[in-house]
């Protein structure tokens, strides 16, 4: 393959940035909702269909 | 609209939709970039460089059209002052200024081998960067004042007055005389692409912006649970605050 560290070196952005990103992003969302639960008996995970579902309003 | 936009309705469809769109996304992603870089054709000019073109061109995609969402929001907030335009148009800021920054950069490791040069000030590549840092000004501007809705308020502005540079690096190539190659692929007329290197490009594309969907989805998901939170704290705080 002609020019391969520049081929390499952009997939290997194309595939770190973004991961990066959703990683952070789901650990963020993982966070907030323990962290809800435990300040908000409303948004537990036994709390009902509806807030279960939902979160919050 | 404002239905859809209530926070919980929002947490409920967003918690709904977000595993589909980051599955679509990791399966088009995956099979697009596969494609590109195992079976598609070289190019008879710049032979194997132009595989770098599967990451480039859908993070200038998604520079633009991530600014022109940020602007969307900015109008929303503005004009209606909902609370979760705002705080989508904060969650799609980093997240542009990333794919911009991505798009700059393998911009820069396609430009070596093919121009010989990692950066010229070329129209569109200036005009690139400028989006780069209106991207940076707005995450520094919505985040420089004590009061949260003031910092919403002057990043909307910053993101509208922004919206300028969208057009100015769409048409770069045409309005002046740049290094980088005019539009491949336009909307009225037909690609002048080999249909080889098209259809992982639409794949890589369209694997991409839901990635970028997912990502922003994502993150104003924790944005609303966050302020939940703080709203929650406040409220507790100020129950026990004994009476004057």
């Amino acid at each position: 393959m002609t020019n391969l560290p520049y081929v390499a070196a952009s997939y290997a952005l194309g595939v770190l940035i973004p991961a990066g990103f959703a990683l952070a992003a789901f650990l963020r969302v993982g966070a907030a909702r323990r962290r809800l639960a435990a300040i908000d008996p409303r948004a537990r995970p036994g709390a009902g269909p509806r807030l279960r579902r939902g979160g919050v309003r | 609209m404002h239905r859809f936009a209530n926070p919980g309705q929002f947490l409920r469809l967003s918690g709904a939709v977000l595993p589909w769109v980051s599955a679509g996304a990791l399966v088009l992603t995956a099979i697009g970039l596969v494609w590109g870089l195992f079976f598609a054709p070289a190019d008879w000019q710049q032979g194997d460089a132009v595989r770098i073109m599967y990451i480039h061109v859908p993070a200038a995609w998604l520079a633009s059209a991530g600014y022109m969402a940020l602007a969307v929001c900015s109008a929303l907030s503005l004009v209606w002052r909902h609370p979760l335009a705002d705080l989508a148009a904060v969650e799609i800021g980093p997240v542009g200024a990333g794919f911009t920054a991505m798009c700059l950069a393998t911009g820069s490791l396609w430009g070596k081998p093919t121009w010989g040069a990692w950066w010229v000030w070329d129209a569109r590549l200036t005009s690139v960067l400028v989006l780069f840092f209106l991207y940076l000004g707005h995450i520094a501007l919505v985040r420089a004042f004590d009061d949260p809705v003031r910092g919403y308020r002057a990043g909307a502005i910053l993101a509208l007055v922004g919206v300028v540079n969208l057009p100015i690096i769409k048409f770069s190539v045409d309005w002046w005389n740049t290094l980088h190659q005019p539009d491949t692929i336009t909307l009225t007329g037909a690609p002048s692409m080999y249909i080889a290197m098209l259809w992982p490009l639409a794949f890589s594309t369209l694997g991409y912006s839901l990635a970028f969907a997912a990502i922003v989805l994502a993150r104003t998901r924790a944005a609303v649970m966050e302020r939940r939170i703080r709203g929650l704290l406040m409220a507790r705080a100020a129950s026990q605050e004994p009476a004057p």
